[in-house]
C-alpha cells in the first residue's frame, strides 16, 4: 500500500526512504525523484513559487497512480509526497520514493510516477519573478509525450485513466 | 472543512489556477440549465453567461474538466449534485 501526501511543510528525503525499507529484507533497489524549484524560468529571475492543487481529487489521483505503479512493477514500496502553498527557489517540491527486488523495476517506475505526477495530478504551479511579474506555467507537450511512452507497454496504466490529463476540450486550433 | 454538498438541482462549479483568478471565484453553485447534459453542453453555456466567462472559456483548448473529481471529456455526462471543475493543464511534479 503505497504512502501519498499532500502538504504544505517539506519533506525529509532519508527519512522517507527509510521509512520504505524500514524492517524488510526482501527489498534489493530503491529509485528516488526529488523536484526542486529552479530559481529561473525563461531567463527571468524567480522569488518564489506558488503550488494550487484540487483537495480530495489530488489524493484520489495520487493514489490511482500509485496503484498502477505498484501493479506494474510489482513494487515492494512507493511514497508520493507533493507540496503545496509558497515555496522558495532550491525548496523541495515533490519526492518518489519506489522499492523492488530488483533495480530495473524501481528505476522505471521512479519514472513512471513523476512523469504520470506531472500529466495526471491536479497542481498549478505560478512563479513569481523577481522583476514584479508572475505567470501560471504552462503544460508543456514534451511532458505529456515523456508521460505517454508508459501507456501502450503493458496496458495497465492505459487502462487507468485513458483520458490522461484529460484532453482539450475544444480541438487545438 | 469540505463545503456541504449543492442543494437539489444544482450543479457546483470550482475553478483552479488561472481560471478561478479570471472569474473572480473559487466556487460556485447553479441551478442546472435546461438543456444542459454534457460537459460540452455546460461549457457552452457558460460562454454565454457573461463578458469575463466568454473571455476565460473561448481559450477551451487551454480549458481542461472534472466531473466528480475525475478528469472528464466533453461528453461526459452532468446531472444536478454534480460536481463539475475547469481548469488549466495540469503543471505539478
Amino acid at each position: 500500500m503505497a504512502t501519498v501526501r499532500v502538504q504544505a511543510a517539506d519533506f525529509d528525503i532519508g527519512a522517507e526512504i527509510a521509512a520504505v525499507s524500514a524492517g524488510r529484507a526482501d527489498i534489493g533497489g530503491i529509485g528516488c525523484f526529488v523536484g526542486t524549484v529552479r530559481g529561473e524560468a525563461g531567463g527571468r529571475a524567480i522569488t518564489a513559487m506558488t503550488l494550487e492543487h484540487y483537495p480530495g481529487m489530488t489524493e484520489r489521483a495520487m493514489a490511482r497512480i500509485a496503484a498502477a505503479a505498484e501493479r506494474r512493477w510489482s513494487l515492494l514500496g512507493c511514497t508520493l509526497v507533493h507540496r503545496v502553498g509558497r515555496l522558495g527557489p532550491g525548496g523541495n517540491i515533490v519526492l518518489v520514493v519506489a522499492a523492488a527486488s530488483h533495480r530495473q523495476a524501481a528505476l522505471e517506475a521512479t519514472g513512471f510516477l513523476i512523469d504520470w505526477l506531472k500529466t495526471r495530478a491536479p497542481f498549478w504551479k505560478k512563479e513569481f519573478f523577481a522583476d514584479g511579474g508572475s505567470a501560471w506555467v504552462e503544460g508543456r507537450a514534451e511532458d505529456e509525450d515523456l508521460a505517454a511512452r508508459w501507456a501502450g507497454e503493458e496496458g495497465q496504466g492505459a487502462a487507468l485513466d485513458p483520458q490522461g490529463g484529460g484532453g482539450p476540450l475544444d480541438p487545438v486550433p | 472543512m469540505p463545503a456541504p454538498p449543492p442543494g437539489p438541482g444544482t450543479l457546483r462549479l470550482r475553478y483552479f489556477a488561472w481560471l478561478r483568478e479570471r472569474l473572480g471565484t473559487a466556487a460556485e453553485d447553479v441551478a442546472l440549465p435546461d438543456g444542459v447534459a454534457t460537459v460540452g453542453d455546460l461549457l457552452a453555456w457558460l460562454r454565454g453567461r457573461s463578458e469575463p466567462h466568454a473571455a476565460a472559456f473561448s481559450a477551451a483548448a487551454r480549458v481542461r474538466c472534472a466531473v466528480n473529481q475525475d478528469f472528464a471529456a466533453p461528453d461526459t455526462p452532468v446531472a444536478a449534485g454534480d460536481e463539475v471543475a475547469f481548469f488549466p493543464p495540469v503543471t505539478g511534479g
